[in-house]
């Protein structure tokens, strides 16, 4: 699970189609003048090829300063910063943002511009033809699933504001850059927008493999979408610099607890999917063209109160108790329909909800809806129990991942638990 | 002699003095809003520099008119130099506090995200910032065309070019024939020419501000 040691890919801009560039960020300190304490401090870490990283922590920590010396919207005062093994502090500035996507909260669209002049600013100021810049356009507008006929040619304050992000999205995308940096992007919408436009990015990102570097105080939506989350406190340093399932399991001190919040196991059960734990096949199904006396003596004979009637294709039908086998001719209408079905996909949030609502076990289907096997509660509790014992085994491995100056970030940790708990 | 008759026996000479007229102002205008919109630009990051241009420009629209051609003529003489110089510095006021106002007013985020993916400072001000503060220095610029048209009347105390020459030179031969009619005709001719200007900043900004921010 956790992705350590990965090597650098060789940055690509030009066909960098389906992976992005490595981030590191070395010993990197933002000091405004006149103020005695940086607002960034010491800040490393790095940032691996082609996943999402998410720096998420509470109000004025720093974690915005941070990402925007990325594309030196903000000088750092001292630091390196390379992108792909390249100095980012030697290039000029201007060029280097042009190869990095930049999306905003409310996007910061131009309101003068329709959806498509937006979307083509990036491609112009690189020069593009215009031909090549319309077909982009159209592309990249099919991507975030805006039609194109009916978007193109319309003005921002024209659109939802979920339809403004997604534009954002695409002027961020428009030049194929390797790195990504989103700042709250979707902060700004309604949460079930907010939770479409988390999931679609989540499947850009399959096809896309960008770096993302992606900024928010709400770590839900870290949880979600982050392969990696950097749980940051005062001066952007580095509390737990994580795979989501390992700072679930044992967040590395008090800061870190309050910021997960209440229900850390729940939310764990989101990360994880059924087809990732075991779902035995101990249901006793039948056909409903079986006849009953045949399946009573099957029953008797393997100790089985219920069996599970499936259809042709093998999907569940109902559950039949031993007891209603003996007044009937045929199998066809008899017993308690199945409730909810958890498919081999679903989370094991899902699961539980269905566990929970079916008394105790559900019925697992596999792609096509055919029964596969049973999951029960105790999977689940099992499966957490042994997520906390993984983690706990490993945390000497991560801390030397957690790069940043160790005694400060434990020093730092009770002063910094406070906001974050109430941030949360 | 009626005015309608007046003005068709000196349609010629009118028509030529409105077109000075319209001239004077026109140009006017336009020398104040590349000042005025430069101000603007050098000054709106800076509260300070902000305050200062503006309550400088306030001041020149204190100094009554008679009183500024009057300190004008002895530096540039008589004629269209000190007319055209009092109309510039009276125009400046509304473009520059209206050019300062509308780039204040463009949203931060628009201007960082402009920055971010990859504009220039010039990129920035030039096709952003600029754009869509225009419709503010173009509401400056139609106010100070109005202004400019009464004011213009007034600098042909300094010999300046245009309609004030008939409506001065009506009132000094106040009683004698056509004293009336002079006047009125310069009158008129201004308020007619005014209502012009104003449909042609109608047809500018319909052309010019994109219908993205058209309010």
């Amino acid at each position: 699970m956790a992705d350590k040691g990965e090597t650098a890919v060789t940055p690509d801009s030009t066909a960098g189609a389906v992976s992005g560039a490595e981030i590191q960020l070395e010993g990197v300190t933002k000091r405004y003048p006149g103020s005695a304490e940086p607002a960034v401090k010491d800040v490393t870490m790095t940032i691996p090829a082609g996943k999402i990283v998410v720096l998420v922590g509470p109000s004025g920590c720093g974690k915005t300063t941070t990402m925007r010396m990325i594309n030196r919207l903000i000088e750092p005062t001292s630091g390196r910063i390379t992108i792909g093994g390249e100095d980012a502090l030697k290039l000029d500035d201007v060029k280097l943002r042009r190869k990095i996507g930049y999306a905003i909260q409310q996007a910061g669209l131009f309101p003068h511009f329709t959806v498509a002049q937006n979307i083509a600013v990036v491609p112009g100021l690189l020069g593009w033809d215009k031909k090549r810049i319309a077909e982009r356009v159209d592309e990249l507008m099919d991507l975030v699933g805006l039609d194109v006929a009916q978007f193109r040619d319309r003005y921002p304050r024209q659109l939802s504001g979920g339809q403004q992000q997604r534009v954002g999205v695409a002027r961020a995308l428009a030049a194929d850059p390797p790195v990504l940096l989103m700042d709250e992007p979707f902060g700004a919408v309604d949460p079930i927008t907010r939770g479409i436009l988390q999931d679609e990015l989540l499947r850009l990102q399959a096809d896309l493999g960008k770096t993302i570097v992606f900024v928010t105080h709400d770590f839900d939506e870290a949880v979600k979408l982050g392969d990696r989350i950097a749980v940051l406190g005062e001066a952007s340093s580095i509390q737990q610099y994580d795979t989501p399932e390992a700072i679930l399991a044992n967040p590395a001190n008090d800061m870190v607890a309050g910021f997960v919040g209440a229900g850390a196991s729940l939310k764990q059960l989101t990360l994880l999917r059924v087809r990732d734990v075991d779902y035995p096949d101990i249901a006793m199904t039948a056909d409903e063209s079986e006849s009953p006396s045949d399946l009573r003596a099957r029953m008797a004979k393997a100790g089985k109160t219920y069996a599970l009637l499936v259809d042709r294709r093998r999907r569940p039908q109902r559950w039949v108790h031993v007891r209603n086998l003996s007044s009937v001719r045929s199998l066809a209408g008899v017993g308690r329909p199945v409730g909810d079905t958890v498919s081999t996909r679903s989370t094991l949030q899902d699961a539980l909800e269905a566990i929970l609502a079916e008394g105790g076990h559900a019925v697992v289907t596999g792609t096509r809806g055919e029964y596969v096997g049973m999951i029960d509660i105790e999977t689940v509790t099992g499966v957490l129990a042994q997520l906390r014992e993984e983690h706990e085994n490993t945390d000497g491995g991560d801390s030397a991942d957690d790069a940043g100056d160790g005694g400060d970030s434990a020093g730092g940790a009770g002063a910094a638990a406070e906001p974050g708990a109430s941030a949360s | 002699m009626s005015l309608f008759d007046y003005i068709a026996d000196r349609w010629d000479r009118l028509a030529l003095q409105s077109w000075l007229h319209v001239s004077e102002v026109v140009q006017s205008t336009l020398l104040a809003a590349v000042l005025g919109v430069l101000i603007g630009v050098a000054v709106y990051r800076s509260p300070v520099g902000s305050a200062v241009a503006t309550a400088l420009a306030s001041t020149i629209l204190t100094i009554p008119s008679f009183a500024l051609l009057g300190l004008l003529i002895p530096v540039f003489g008589l004629g269209p130099t000190p007319a055209v110089v009092a109309l510039v510095l009276y125009a400046l006021l509304p473009i520059t506090r209206n050019t300062i106002v509308g780039l204040a007013g463009v949203d931060p985020a628009v201007t960082d995200a402009a920055k971010g993916i990859g504009m220039g400072r010039t990129a920035v001000l030039t096709r952003v910032e600029l754009r869509l503060a225009w419709p503010a220095i173009l509401a400056g610029m139609r106010v100070a065309t109005q202004m400019l048209m009464g004011i213009a009347v007034i600098a042909a105390y300094a010999k300046g070019p245009g309609l004030g020459g008939e409506v001065f030179s009506g009132l000094t031969r106040a009683g004698s024939a056509n004293a009336t009619n002079q006047a009125l005709a310069g009158t008129l001719g201004v308020v007619v020419l005014a209502l012009l200007l104003e449909g042609v900043y109608f047809l500018i900004a319909r052309f010019t501000v994109s219908r993205g921010i058209r309010g």
